[in-house]
């Protein structure tokens, strides 16, 4: 039973491509492994998935190209029509809505960002922005003041005449940005959306798109190839290997406690001070000649790292009840900086 | 190049089985080889040594399949009900309400809107202007584009009313004006359903490519059967002519949107219906607006066949002059036609390139948001009145007029008086050492032969299944009775598809590398694909008089054009690292040329030939008009006999010829991919 904050959560979906899947998985007993699949001529390009998203976090489900994320997106979406599961959206099973009442949902609680933006060519920014409401019917007095709103929102306001080839790609994105938020979805997928962008461009959306769920607090569900955008964005990260989940877990759970040898692969080279926490590095505290001041235990190493460096005493690090719950001296801090393992 | 780069390869590797450089001999090179002596053989002494009915296919063997159809259309038309109607009700049922719309046309651009009966009617309103259609068409090309267009356009329309063809030309503009809507929309409709179920896009396909591939005369016989002989039927014909490509291209730019789009409008929240005609057809336009151009291109295309059937205007006038061999008429009337679809054509592909301007939508009086209709409106309304008053305002004045007509039959004249003899040398040079050893030697082929060189050559090329086909379409034509009349098609069509390719791969060699002569190659090749296939007849006549020559002349210059696009096309895509490469390591440009653009190109230039092919025997059946004897003038004695079987049996031979070539072209251009690693 999924707890009431819990926005999506899908059990057990796969999605086979191939003859008669559906067959398939219903003759077989259990789990079918990668060679009876192979054998039936089927890929699995998402395999028995178990994922629950809670409300007002952003979920990145983060794979290299092929590892079956931009499958499991469209399965939560019901752009693909999962083989096999159970796909829960507010309490609701979205795998035996009707048509209609997908449409319904899509229209008013879904909204979606696309890798290579999906603007439509003939319409302005106005136009684009303002299609989600105009399929729904809205008029167009309100539907227009609603998108202006929306295109100011992403910092595109002054532009919303032009046609979308004549911006650049990242404000192609913040159309598909603006767009996708016009309808106030309460669940936002978001595939790849800044994959096809220069680098710096990239990290300047990442920036903005952290601004915006800083005011609208939405349910994200975030696809990325790139791990360190995943670190950057995510509350917590589901990492994919061949259409299986491998681990999920936040940011510092994947850089402390990597589950596997694939998911180490990618953690190895993080940097670890913007990743830890003060809780993950303090030890216990001592009585000794005092402290040179108080951290939070939720703090990045990254954002103290200056001012614990700088002092002679540890400093004393306090959880949200105010309680002290152990210390951090200088030496930990700089183990992190310069990479040495924990403890060493 | 390749021989020593196999030899080389098997020194280095002395267990390959290929160590002799030079002819490798595989069972399938063997066959051919075989082949060919044994053809050879039957060329010297098939006709002593074979028995008849090898060389000619028995009479008494024929399938009666021609005069099951005449019997057929006899019965749709006599006996055939629709529920309630019968069938004949339901097609007079269709030119009705085709020809409200065709009568409307035809009034406001040509005649004016007439009242009473036939030669006694009185005109109530007179048509539109010569200066207000050039004010619209002026109009429209600055708005689609640019005042140079709007200048090309006007002129083109200014040409018409100077050169006297303005009547004639605007009943032709009347039925292109209403026959390219219908077109258009049918194949819109049918390209979303196509769209929209697999199954009858897999249905579509082969009847499309039928009807592509069909000579235009072999179905303008059962619609004269329908239709009867008149504007309607002609429209009705020229409808179906255009439609096919527009169908193709509509469901190749539907399934061609970006897949992300799709699911964008899904995720938005589309239904069935808002996806197709906010998302899916929107998006599309560009590609549907080529479809556009080309049903407008056929439709002009088809004026003059049409008006075999009854429809007036220049295509009226073309034929008739040159049955009279009214030379200079026939120019006038043909450069007319020209020159409207020279001007159709740039309107529409820039209205298909037209990309709408960014900016805040203009505001402001009527006069301020719409100034061109505006104006257009005021023109039409203004030359209407002024006309009442002083003629020359609405018709274009004689006495301005000026005619060319004496010119070009002076020209002919003194071409044939100062060339006749070099003429005449050529042609006869040519048809001596070419044309009759190449008709003889085929003729000479006992069909069951060429039926299983072609078969074994289509199972080489892509095994069992292209085998069987071919054997089916040879096996269609033979039992029909149609085998010699097929051979001399192939005999025509054949040398002139090698003659054009010749000259279309050279010329596409030459100016690929060289942008400003290819610059001035592509106005060219535009030009000569905007011209309707019947005016490339006019000057061959003039020049070479009928016979197969002259055919074989005018299939060439109609045919030329995608040999010459596709090459340059092939050569230009070439990646530009593999030509660096290439000089880097020494070669000269010749060697850069022939050992790299020419083999990577190669799959494109096949595709040229193809499309060669396909023009060639389209224009095939046309040249029956300058007397050839082969499947051509079987669909046309059918047309003018209005023999339903007689014409779709040969046209159907003269389909599935083109089918046999088109398959086992397209089957060796997807093996050649496949071994250069390149994808279509």
């Amino acid at each position: 039973m999924p707890q009431a904050s819990t926005k999506l959560a899908c059990n057990n979906v796969w999605k086979l491509f191939g003859p008669d899947p559906h067959g398939f998985l219903n003759n077989i007993q259990g789990e079918p492994d990668p060679e009876t699949l192979a054998e039936a001529g089927l890929i699995a390009a998402v395999r028995a998935v178990d994922l629950e998203v809670q409300e007002g976090e952003i979920f990145v489900i983060m794979g290299l190209s092929g590892s079956g994320k931009s499958t499991l997106v469209r399965c939560l979406s019901r752009l693909i029509e999962p083989t096999r599961g159970q796909i829960l959206f507010n309490g609701q099973d979205l795998l035996t809505a009707s048509e209609r009442e997908m449409i319904e949902i899509r229209r008013h609680k879904m909204g979606m960002v696309f890798q290579h933006f999906a603007l439509l060519p003939h319409r302005t920014v106005l136009g684009n922005v303002g299609f989600p409401l105009e399929v729904q019917g809205v008029d167009r007095a309100r539907r227009e003041a609603r998108a202006l709103k929306v295109i100011e929102l992403v910092g595109l306001a002054g532009r919303e005449h032009d046609y979308p080839r004549a911006l650049s790609g990242g404000q192609q994105q913040r159309v598909g940005i603006a767009r996708s938020l016009a309808v106030e979805p309460e669940l936002w997928f978001l595939d790849e959306p800044f994959s096809a962008l220069d680098p710096l461009i990239r990290r300047e959306m990442q920036d903005e798109f952290l601004r915006l769920q800083s005011v609208l607090h939405k349910s994200i569900v975030f696809i990325t190839h790139d791990f360190d955008e995943a670190i950057r964005l995510a509350d917590r990260i589901a990492i994919m290997k061949d259409g299986a989940l491998v681990q999920v877990g936040t940011p510092e759970q994947l850089v402390l406690k990597p589950a596997d040898d694939y998911v180490a692969e990618f953690t190895q080279h993080v940097d670890r001070a913007k990743v830890l926490s003060v809780g993950a590095i303090m030890t216990p505290a001592t009585d000794g000649p005092g402290f040179a001041g108080s951290l939070n235990v939720d703090d990045r190493v990254a954002a103290i790292a200056a001012r614990v460096e700088a002092a002679e005493q540890p400093f004393a690090v306090i959880d949200a009840h105010g309680e002290r719950v152990g210390q951090v001296t200088r030496h930990a801090v700089i183990d992190v900086l310069v990479g040495r393992e924990l403890g060493e | 190049m390749t021989t020593t780069g196999r030899g080389a390869s098997g020194t280095v590797n002395p267990s390959s089985a290929m160590v002799t450089p030079g002819f490798t001999w595989s069972p399938g090179r063997a066959f051919w080889v075989v082949a060919a002596l044994v053809s050879a053989l039957f060329y010297l002494f098939g006709k002593d040594w074979l028995p008849k009915w090898a060389l000619s296919y028995p009479r008494q063997w024929n399938l009666p399949l021609k005069t099951e159809i005449g019997v057929f259309m006899n019965w749709l038309v006599e006996d055939a009900t629709l529920g309630p109607i019968s069938f004949q009700e339901f097609t007079r049922g269709v030119a009705w309400l085709l020809e409200w719309p065709l009568n409307a046309a035809t009034s406001v651009l040509a005649t004016g809107l007439m009242s009473g009966p036939g030669s006694s009617a009185v005109q109530l309103l007179p048509p539109l202007s010569w200066l207000a259609v050039i004010a619209v068409v002026v109009a429209m090309g600055h708005y689609a584009r640019s005042r140079g267009l709007a200048a090309l356009v006007g002129g083109c329309f200014l040409y018409l009313a100077v050169f006297g063809q303005w009547h004639s030309a605007m009943v032709t503009l009347a039925s292109i004006v209403i026959a390219v809507p219908i077109g258009i929309v049918g194949g819109l409709a049918v390209g979303i359903a196509g769209y929209r179920w697999r199954g009858l896009e897999r249905l579509l396909t082969p009847l499309l490519d039928l009807m592509q591939t069909i000579p235009i005369f072999a179905y303008l016989v059962p619609i004269l059967f329908l239709f009867g002989f008149g504007p309607v039927a002609a429209m009705i014909g020229t409808i179906i002519y255009a439609m096919p490509p527009m169908v193709r291209i509509t469901m190749l730019s539907l399934r061609s949107v970006p897949g992300e789009l799709v699911e964008f409008g899904r995720m938005a929240g589309c239904s069935r219906r808002q996806l197709m005609w906010k998302v899916l057809v929107p998006a599309a336009r560009p590609g549907l607006m080529i479809g556009v151009n080309q049903v407008i291109m056929l439709s002009l295309n088809m004026v003059i066949i049409a008006s075999m059937i009854g429809a007036g205007g220049l295509g009226y006038d073309v034929l008739t002059s040159l049955r009279r061999l009214d030379i200079g008429g026939g120019v006038e009337a043909g450069i007319a036609i020209v020159v409207l679809a020279v001007a159709l054509d740039r309107l529409s592909d820039a209205y298909a390139r037209r990309e709408p301007r960014s900016g805040s939508p203009t505001r402001g009086g009527l006069l301020k948001r719409h100034p061109w209709t505006v104006t257009c409106l005021l023109v039409v309304l203004g030359t209407g009145l002024a006309g009442l008053v002083i003629p020359a305002f609405q018709t274009y004045p004689a006495q301005w007029q000026i005619t060319t007509g004496n010119g070009w039959s002076d020209l002919v004249k003194w071409i044939n008086v100062n060339f006749y003899d070099a003429l005449e040398a050529i042609k006869t040079a040519l048809l001596l050492n070419v044309l009759i050893p190449v008709k003889r030697f085929l003729l000479a082929m006992p069909w069951a032969w060429v039926t299983l060189l072609l078969t074994v050559g289509a199972w080489q090329l892509a095994g069992t299944r292209l085998a069987a086909l071919v054997l089916a379409l040879c096996a269609f034509i033979i039992v029909n009775g149609q085998w010699p009349k097929a051979m001399v098609s192939v005999y025509l069509c054949g040398i002139s598809v090698v003659i054009a390719s010749l000259i279309g791969i050279s010329a596409g060699i030459v100016s690929a590398p060289r942008p400003r002569l290819w610059q001035t190659m592509r106005v060219v090749v535009d030009t000569l694909q905007t011209l309707p296939s019947f005016v490339y007849l006019i000057p061959v006549v003039m020049l070479f008089r009928v016979g197969d020559f002259s055919a074989m002349i005018a299939i060439v210059a109609y045919s030329v054009v995608p040999a010459i696009r596709y090459t340059v096309h092939g050569i230009q895509k070439v990646d530009p690292q593999l030509i660096e490469a290439g000089v880097v390591s020494g070669c000269t440009r010749r060697q850069v040329l022939w050992k790299i653009q020419l083999p990577l190109a190669m799959p494109e230039i096949m595709l040229g030939i193809n499309q060669t092919i396909m023009l060639a025997l389209s224009m095939l059946v046309i040249t029956a008009l300058v007397g050839t004897r082969d499947l051509g003038q079987e669909v046309y004695i059918a047309l003018t006999k209005a023999d339903t079987g007689r014409g779709l049996v040969a046209g159907l031979s003269v389909a599935f010829i083109a089918i046999i070539a088109d398959r086992m072209i397209a089957a060796g251009v997807a093996r050649m991919r496949r071994r250069l690693g390149v994808d279509a």
